[in-house]
């Protein structure tokens, strides 16, 4: 069987799979962490988006194997060490931007590639479109929007961390 | 998902042996692939990854753009180089799928695949690209082929596309609001290559290329000398998201909102 070597929140990992194990089938089930989501399993949702290499994808529509040497981070890899929240954790909790909870560890991680990958900052739309690749369905984008929204002014200021 | 081998080649030469093993798939950003292999609608034998080939990068210089086969959507959607030399080429890249997807999915793939609605192929036929593989240069006019199919040889690689750059071009989509897929998507250019108008989305065939409008552009680049140019809509597809008789309605609208947009 082919054996993935990769790196998870920091830590390194060596684990044999199939060749059609999926990315979240590795995290999920060899890794224990299930955190990461599987919604739709066809690519829409993005219950399952983590980040490789910095920049998010949906680990449901990537074989482990791809992610051989590559650096993954998951929901469970985003706060500190020491427990203190990533800003974009304090402000979903701070603008009650979930109802069920179950979209929330890949809204996150979409939210949080979306802001990295726009220091000059995003407008509400450009937000909301942002955020095509993951679906709620507790109809709770408002509040996401609002999360992210000020979650952007923490994560851009130099002395927010 | 049936299981597979699965092969990572170092060199195109290695992955063209690799092709040659009998139900072998080429997966470039696997956008396609992977779901297709768990809809169990294919059954390789062995999945040959090209993304150890070393086929990313883009190479502007006056009068072209070369994108090499395996770079993201993302990639060319960010480039200030391509955004300088052809915007409607990095807007496009910019409106494929969702953020996600475009970190993963790459104009090789999105070539090979050929899918009907895909966007990439409205911009290579509509700017007369020259697609490049691991044998010889295709013309984007000999490269499509219909619905999914292609010139490509099942061992044959894309390594890079080139593509003039116009004088004028833009790309409009009406998308399916769930899927993101063109419903109808219209690329409008006017260059070296002449005034060219290629459709996505809406044609039975795949991409095609618009004569009607192209006349009437060539002969008055406007929004206005589009309007009553008729589109037939007998080998436009019919399903359950739009007729093909509201398929070619829009080709008209889209197709004069891309112009408007060309400038």
């Amino acid at each position: 069987m082919p054996q993935v070597t990769l790196t998870v929140n920091g830590k390194s990992a060596t684990v044999e799979v199939e060749a059609r194990t999926l990315l979240v089938e590795l995290l999920r089930e060899k890794l224990g962490l299930t955190g990461t989501h599987i919604g739709c399993d066809t690519s829409q949702c993005g219950a399952c988006v983590v980040h490789v290499d910095g920049v998010s994808a949906k680990s449901c529509t990537m074989l482990a194997v791809q992610a051989n040497g590559c650096a993954i981070t998951t929901i469970e890899g985003l706060a500190a060490a020491d427990g203190t929240l990533h800003p974009m954790q304090e402000m979903f909790r701070e603008h009650h931007a979930l109802q069920c909870g179950f979209c929330t560890p890949g809204m996150v991680m979409a939210a949080v590639d979306l802001v990295n990958s726009n220091p000059q900052g995003l407008s509400e739309d450009e937000i909301r479109h942002g955020l095509e690749g993951n679906l709620c369905r507790c109809t709770g984008y408002h509040n996401i929007v609002k999360a992210i929204d000020a979650a952007q002014g923490l994560m851009h200021a130099p002395a927010a961390q | 998902m049936y299981d597979f081998t699965y092969a990572k080649p170092a060199s195109l030469a290695a992955a063209t042996a690799a092709l040659a093993t009998e139900d072998a798939k080429a997966m470039a950003g696997g956008m396609t692939l992977i779901p297709v292999l768990k809809q169990r609608l294919n059954k390789p034998s062995v999945v040959v990854d090209l993304s150890g080939l070393g086929l990313t990068g883009i190479t502007v210089t006056g009068d072209s753009v070369t994108i090499g086969a395996m770079t993201t959507h993302a990639a060319v959607a960010a480039s200030a180089e391509v955004k300088r030399a052809i915007p409607a080429l990095a807007a496009l890249a910019g409106i494929i799928g969702d953020k996600e997807v475009r970190h993963r999915g790459t104009i090789g793939g999105s070539l090979a695949n050929n899918d009907p609605a895909a966007d990439y192929p409205a911009a290579a036929l509509a700017l007369g690209a020259t697609i490049t593989t691991s044998k010889r240069a295709i013309h984007a006019d000999d490269y499509f082929q219909g619905m999914f199919t292609t010139a490509l040889e099942a061992d044959e690689i894309i390594t890079s596309v080139s593509f003039p750059v116009p004088a004028k071009a833009a790309y409009e989509k009406f998308k399916n609001p769930a899927s993101r897929y063109a419903m109808v998507g219209v690329f409008v250019a006017k260059g070296p290559a002449g005034t060219r108008v290629a459709i996505t989305g809406a044609g039975q065939g795949g991409v095609f290329r618009h004569a009607g409008f192209e006349a009437a552009l060539a002969a008055n680049w406007s929004a206005a000398a589009l309007t009553g140019v008729p589109t037939s809509d007998a080998d436009l597809n019919s399903d359950i998201h739009a007729s093909a008789e509201y398929r070619a309605h829009l080709c008209n609208v889209v197709a004069r909102r891309a112009v408007a947009a060309a400038g």
